[in-house]
């Protein structure tokens, strides 16, 4: 846990705190965020200043009527709180909770490569990859910002090595090609805002298909 | 003069309303952050029922998960400010906000209280420093923080003298980690 090397970018823990993060890249926050506590530190701290914004409004006065359901519903039986979500293997809460009971349905996308996606909208896609040992997924590049958090084993491409817990920050402009490390699968947590791009045909072929 | 004496009156009625359920100490904290939480909410474009709607399901919420709340790594008004930022995504965007791992220490496990105002007086020092801020940084800080910046826009606000707080929330959590091996010791 100490061996983090790649973090997330400040502006991106900041703007987690803030919840103006599209989706899919809250939930590799979220996830990274729950294995770094260096990073938990930063994104604690932009609550902290999100807490004296708050401190500092002008207040507006609340209707009598608020405040008295308030002080009557405290009296009232909180309906169960659902348990706090738990980390499953190598999933962190977050992750294991859009997971579901049983782990992760692969799906086979070529080279021994396994993906699940586990959400999908117009903002974005999340999905988990898995690659085998010293295999590598299709050299591609992408449209806007993809986020790479490795969940176990380790990756390395033209930037440099990713291990567990790091995150890799593609930018519009990377263009590149994850291989796992020989020490075994390798599987990771992939945000993007925009469909990837793959170089060769085939894969743009079956792009579609994959919904990646 | 103790470190108890020291802590500002909010993070005092939160205590109190923690581990007393003390509903007076409530009643103080939704008199200081209803009406500035309405406003926030306002601000950041919804109407006035909904913002209600919201300020009353905010401070259930702060009686309800009053348990959670540590003051050595949220002064109240930081992790009220979170609570918020939850309801409003859940509400208005209609989606559940992805929320990291939960590290809950022991109830009976009470953090030293120069740790709680030490956290306190690095927050002051940075609301001074945004009281310095001109009019247009100001502005910029608020938007943000309301969500109204994306994620890209919001680099421009990264230069905050975060340092200290950082430095101070990281020794919360070691000092949960290390609570939590020794729970696993035995």
């Amino acid at each position: 846990m100490s061996k983090i090397s790649h973090h997330l970018p400040e502006s991106v823990l900041a703007a987690y705190a803030a919840g103006s993060l599209p989706y899919a890249y809250a939930m590799v926050a979220a996830a990274h965020v729950s294995m770094c506590a260096e990073c938990r530190a930063i994104y604690e701290a932009h609550q902290c200043a999100g807490g004296l914004v708050l401190d500092d409004m002008e207040g507006m006065a609340v209707s009598q009527n608020t405040r008295r359901q308030l002080m009557d519903s405290l009296d009232l039986e909180a309906p169960p709180e659902p348990p706090a979500p738990r980390a499953f293997g190598v999933y962190p809460a977050p992750v294991a909770e859009l997971l579901g009971d049983g782990g992760p349905r692969w799906r086979k996308v070529g080279g021994g490569v396994r993906q699940q996606i586990l959400h999908y909208d117009d903002a974005g896609s999340i999905r988990l990859l898995s690659i085998p040992p010293g295999r590598a997924v299709p050299d591609h590049s992408h449209g806007g910002l993809e986020l790479t958090l490795v969940l176990q084993g380790s990756f390395s491409d033209e930037t440099g090595q990713f291990g567990c817990g790091d995150v890799e920050v593609g930018d519009p402009d990377l263009e590149h090609t994850p291989t796992a490390g020989e020490e075994g699968p390798c599987i990771c947590l992939a945000a993007t805002d925009a469909p990837l791009r793959f170089r060769s045909l085939v894969p743009r072929l079956i792009q579609p298909l994959l919904r990646i | 003069m103790t470190p108890d004496q020291e802590m500002t009156e909010q993070t005092r009625w939160m205590l109190a309303v923690r581990d007393e359920r003390d509903k007076r100490a409530f009643v103080a904290l939704f008199d200081h952050f209803g009406p500035r939480l309405k406003a926030f909410v306002m601000r950041g474009g919804t109407g006035p029922e909904l913002a209600e709607e919201v300020v009353q399901e905010v401070m259930l919420s702060v009686w309800r998960k009053a348990h959670q709340f540590d003051p050595t790594r949220a002064q109240v008004s930081g992790w009220i400010y979170q609570i918020t930022r939850n309801c409003q995504i859940d509400k208005l965007r209609r989606e559940k906000r992805p929320l990291p791992e939960m590290i809950e220490e022991e109830a009976d496990s009470g953090p030293d209280a120069g740790d709680i105002v030490a956290l306190e007086q690095e927050s002051a020092h940075l609301k001074q420093a945004l009281h310095r801020l001109n009019p247009e940084q100001r502005e910029m800080i608020e938007k943000a923080y309301l969500g109204d910046l994306s994620h890209t826009e919001i680099r421009r606000i990264t230069g905050l003298p975060l340092g200290t707080i950082k430095s101070r929330i990281r020794l919360g959590l070691e000092r949960l980690r290390h609570e939590l091996k020794s729970m696993r010791e035995i």
